[in-house]
């Protein structure tokens, strides 16, 4: 990054806030902002950590009605809880499985890549599984897998595979559920990627031609690297999909069946806290305080990653 | 059940004393949360609320009406946040969280003895008492059993089941006709727990069942295991469809239309959608869940639907005058007849709506549950023990030989929750 | 451009493409051609089992008209509302956090944009009680600009992720050479860095205008009714209390679905120019 306290241009006869400019700039444009998301975000972690200490049913309010227990909510859902367990692993299962959205928008992206008449219409088509409401993907796959009147077994069967009951499997469940969510999923990085390719440097792709580069080899060498930032995005919204997910859990399983073949931890959160028969707030908020520092590991990464990238620019 | 038909002039007397001066000066607000957001029930509480109005003019009346599962997250919220006056909401266990908050109005001075309310919802007050006081006024209910398709009943020469023998007989003969004999679709768990329900109460009883769902049984009791053991006859036929875990119940109807299947045990909203589909009233029948254990008492299910008074409501006296007027025999006719809810009245002294199901379940209710009526497993067991229950429920409909398993850990859940 | 454009292939090529897209995007729209297929079948195909075969009536003006008779129009409206001001907000308050994040050097610049990112990746759900409260306490319950206020807040969290990289990849030289002409710093953010971030709020107009418009938790705990609420939580109040009214909230779905779609397509050369810079660090 270029320094800007150097650049020494102004005229010694200024008034404070003149002189002092380039310092307190930046602070009346971060204001607004970051007064909005302390109160509604940074505030409310806060308050997260402190319930989680609490045994409270979400009603009323925490100091009327919550009985405060210390850690005990963490020590039974680390030690004695078996579908923390379960979520965990299905919250594994669904970050590395949905990283299968970022290749396979990238494929469509490159296919849609052209300057047909009409390729705008067919972008925006290509778009609509990321607009149109998860409750909804959720019912069209539980429906396209119901083992009586589902199409996948017909389509299974044509390849001779014995018919299956993918939702109601324990060990299949979560794979079936991952896949419906990869659909808009890979809808977005469609979307990033197009935008990607579009600034993928010309001159770059004609040098590389004309050393004869074609097809997976230009791909490889030439395009991706080029792609690194909308990668790096891809990358990011994904995770974040895959950690929040639970729109679609809820509509096809309800993290069933059995009660947990397909929970993850932010549907076990919701469920515990809001769910029909969750009125476990601070539970929850244990949860939820797991769940954030697993994200941790997610934020620093992508902070180290940053920090290098930053470091490396100033050379 | 219904064995208070004491609607004696006495008793209409007192509906004019409350209602009639009260109503005339009725004035200032009324605000009213409904979740009753389908198109026939919303219609038919915003009649009532029209009629109310018509009858206090001076009254300023806000309704709002939410979606059935949004509201069930919702009710957290506007209670403690923007109490309305008037509420609906579900009786027994599943007011208890907030009854314990204090977010609840106790209503008690409307179900002492002597009022309209106390003499004619007699037979509903327990389903709304906790710890001695009664906290809102039920406006419908419903009869659970057993929905068979007679046409395939008599094709098979079978008859209606009178004991737990003849149910498997019957079955034996449904599966050797190469069909199941009831269709379930568990995937929202309740399901399930509506034949553990039945399974308990005719294996041991109304009071063991209320005094587990207090939890004062264990789960590993041989009791329980019992019951699991009779269920575990079915599952072990091939009594239930397949693939019941991930259906959720609409999913599970096709099979009763189609013939596939002979039964489901399901509340009495199963009708409309059986009878849109194309079943009519000669092919489909009920009859009640037949006794298991000679000697025990028979027991329904039949949840009831209540309203409440939020404790934050501003305008309380009205809200009163509210839930009088709900609870009095003239609406509980007119709201729950057939083309309105299509439910059962729980004023003792309203008449039934002239349809083949509701009167078939009026008739064992007020006649044939001498063992009592619960509210059903998940608004009579509180709802951690109920959620750990009814997943165990359904993990045992498809792995019956987990039971072990799974009653040693309801016990530890048993353990932890009460 | 890559990969090598159609025009320049050959003729039989270039027809082999424009022949597959149709059918490509039909495969890939399958189970949105579904979703339309269940918007016009009769409640009755859901109890038969008939979800995939020819529906037993065409029940198209029946259903899309009980949607549109239904509150469907008025929860599109509060939708809207909802939805534009939040996406102005938060595109607005962004632009400042990133340029100051992106331009200026200054101590805690890092942990600042940290924490932005941080707040990024909690599992949202856990704010409910908190923010509820707040939003109780400020009087905004079951209001939009409570709704909105929120939504502005923690969009911003991505919002400046997204600008502050997009600034970074501007020609610094600008920013450089309008400080040595003395033009202020509120100028040189106006006049120089605003214009040339157009592609880059196109961008994020059409992501938050999808992200708010599809949000349905928000939606449902912190409103409570018609006069609040969005069309997502709108869809499920054709559900009745024991059955879903699949065809409806199918119908009420694609209906849904529409405005989000139609901006994209409306705003999507500049939204393509956009995340194109904006990934460039």
């Amino acid at each position: 990054m270029a320094t800007t306290t150097s650049s020494d241009h102004h005229l010694p006869k200024q008034g404070w806030y003149k002189r002092n400019e380039i310092a307190i700039t930046p602070w009346l444009f971060l204001i607004p902002g970051m007064l909005m998301f302390a109160i509604y975000v940074i505030y409310p972690i806060i308050q997260s950590f402190n319930i989680s200490l609490y045994k409270w049913n979400g009603l009323g309010t925490l100091a009327d009605n919550a009985k405060y227990v210390g850690l005990a909510n963490y020590e039974k859902l680390l030690f004695r809880d078996g579908k923390f367990e379960t979520a965990l692993i299905n919250n594994l299962k669904w970050l590395i499985l949905y990283l299968l959205a970022i290749p396979a928008g990238l494929l469509i992206a490159i296919f849609l890549n052209q300057t047909v008449r009409g390729i705008r219409l067919y972008k925006s088509m290509f778009f609509f599984p990321f607009v149109i409401s998860q409750v909804v993907v959720g019912l069209v796959f539980t429906w396209f897998y119901d083992p009586q009147y589902g199409l996948f077994n017909g389509i299974i069967g044509i390849f001779g595979i014995e018919p299956v009951n993918i939702l109601g499997d324990r060990n299949l469940a979560t794979y079936g559920v991952i896949a419906a969510g990869l659909w808009p999923q890979t809808a977005y990085c469609m979307i990033l990627y197009l935008t990607g390719l579009n600034a993928v440097d010309p001159e770059q792709v004609e040098a590389a031609r004309l050393d004869g580069a074609k097809g997976h080899k230009m791909l490889w060498y030439v395009i991706i690297p080029q792609l690194k930032p909308a990668t790096f995005i891809a990358f990011v919204v994904t995770i974040i999909g895959a950690l929040r997910s639970f729109d679609l859990i809820s509509v096809m399983t309800n993290g069933g069946p059995f009660g947990k073949s397909t929970l993850v931890l932010s549907f076990y959160m919701y469920e515990k806290a809001l769910g029909e028969f969750g009125l476990k707030m601070g539970y929850a908020a244990a949860i939820a305080v797991v769940l954030f520092l697993i994200m941790l590991v997610f934020i620093g990464y992508f902070l180290w990653s940053m920090y290098q990238d930053e470091k490396a620019a100033k050379h | 059940m219904r064995s208070m038909l004491k609607a004696s002039v006495a008793a209409l007397a007192t509906v004019v004393a409350l209602t009639g001066p009260a109503s005339a000066e009725l004035t200032g607000d009324l605000r009213i949360n409904l979740d009753t957001s389908n198109p026939a029930p919303r219609a038919t509480m915003e009649a009532m609320i029209a009629r109310f109005q018509a009858a206090n003019p001076a009254l300023n009346i806000t309704t709002t009406v939410i979606d059935r599962e949004a509201y069930k997250t919702q009710i957290r919220n506007f209670l403690s946040a923007d109490a309305p006056d008037v509420l609906t909401w579900y009786a027994a266990n599943r007011m208890r969280p907030y009854v314990e908050a204090g977010l609840l109005e106790d209503v008690s001075d409307m179900w002492a003895d002597g009022t309209t309310i106390a003499n004619e919802l007699a037979s509903t007050k327990g389903a709304m008492t906790i710890d001695g006081k009664q906290w809102g006024v039920p406006y419908t209910y419903y009869q659970w059993g057993i929905y068979y398709r007679k046409d395939i009943y008599e094709e098979l020469g079978l008859s209606e089941p009178a004991n737990f023998d003849e149910m498997l007989s019957n079955c034996e003969a449904m599966i050797a006709s190469g069909r199941k004999c009831y269709t379930i679709g568990t995937k929202w768990l309740w399901t399930a727990s509506g034949w553990f329900d039945y399974l308990n109460m005719r294996t041991h009883g109304f009071d063991f069942h209320m005094s587990m769902a207090r939890g004062e049984v264990e789960w590993t009791d041989p009791r329980v295991r019992e019951t699991f053991e009779n269920w575990g006859k079915l599952v072990r036929m091939g009594a239930f469809v397949d693939d019941h875990q991930n259906k959720d119940w609409q999913q599970s109807l096709p099979f009763l239309v189609n013939g596939e299947a002979g039964a489901i045990l399901k509340g009495n909203f199963a009708v409309a959608p059986l009878r849109d589909a194309g079943l009519t009233d000669d092919q489909l029948d009920f009859h009640q869940f037949p006794m298991i254990t000679e000697g025990v008492a028979m027991a329904e299910d039949a949840p009831t639907d209540t309203f409440h008074i939020a404790a934050g409501a501003q305008n309380k006296d009205n809200a009163r005058a509210f839930l009088a007027f709900v609870a009095s025999a003239a609406e509980q006719t007119e709201i729950n007849n057939g083309s309105n809810l299509g439910q059962l009245p729980v004023n003792a002294t309203s008449s039934i709506d002239d349809d083949k199901f509701l009167k078939e379940g009026f008739a064992m209710l007020s006649s044939n549950s001498p063992g009592g009526v619960a509210q059903f497993f998940d608004r009579d067991f509180p709802a951690e023990m109920a959620k750990a229950a009814m997943e165990g429920m359904q993990e045992f409909m498809v792995f019956p030989d987990n039971l072990d398993e799974i009653l040693e850990r309801l016990e530890e859940v048993r353990q932890d929750v009460y | 451009m890559f990969p090598k454009p159609i025009e320049k292939s050959s003729r039989q090529w270039q027809i082999g493409y424009q022949v597959l897209l149709p059918f490509a995007m039909l495969l890939w729209l399958a189970p949105l051609i579904a979703v339309a297929l269940f918007s016009i079948r009769p409640d009755a195909d859901f109890s038969t089992g008939n979800y995939w075969g020819i529906p037993s009536s065409f029940e198209f003006f029946t259903n899309y008209g009980q949607v549109i008779n239904s509150a469907m129009p008025r929860y599109i409206l509060n939708s809207f509302m909802i939805t534009l001001p939040t996406m102005v907000g938060a595109v607005a308050l962004s632009c400042m956090t990133g340029f100051a994040l992106g331009v200026y050097k200054f101590r805690g610049n890092l942990l600042i944009f940290f924490m932005f990112i941080a707040g990024n990746f909690i599992p949202f759900q856990i704010l409910m009680v908190p923010v509820r409260d707040l939003t109780l306490d400020m009087g905004l319950y079951n209001t939009k600009t409570g709704l909105v206020l929120f939504h502005i807040a923690f969009q911003t969290g991505f919002c400046t992720l997204f600008m502050r990289n997009f600034i970074r990849a501007l020609p610094f030289e600008l920013i450089e050479a309008a400080r040595v002409e003395g033009i202020a710093e509120w100028r040189i953010f106006w006049y120089v860095v605003l214009p040339l971030m157009r592609p880059a709020i196109a961008a994020l107009c059409v992501l938050i205008f999808t992200f708010i418009w599809n949000d349905y938790f928000w939606a449902i705990v912190l409103t409570t009714g018609e006069n609040a609420q969005p069309v997502t939580a709108g869809i499920t109040s054709f559900n009745a209390q024991f059955r879903a009214m699949y065809h409806l909230m199918s119908a009420g779905s694609l209906i849904a679905a529409l405005p989000p779609v139609i901006i994209f397509f409306l705003l999507q050369r500049h939204f393509i120019a956009g995340l194109t810079l904006g990934a460039v660090k």
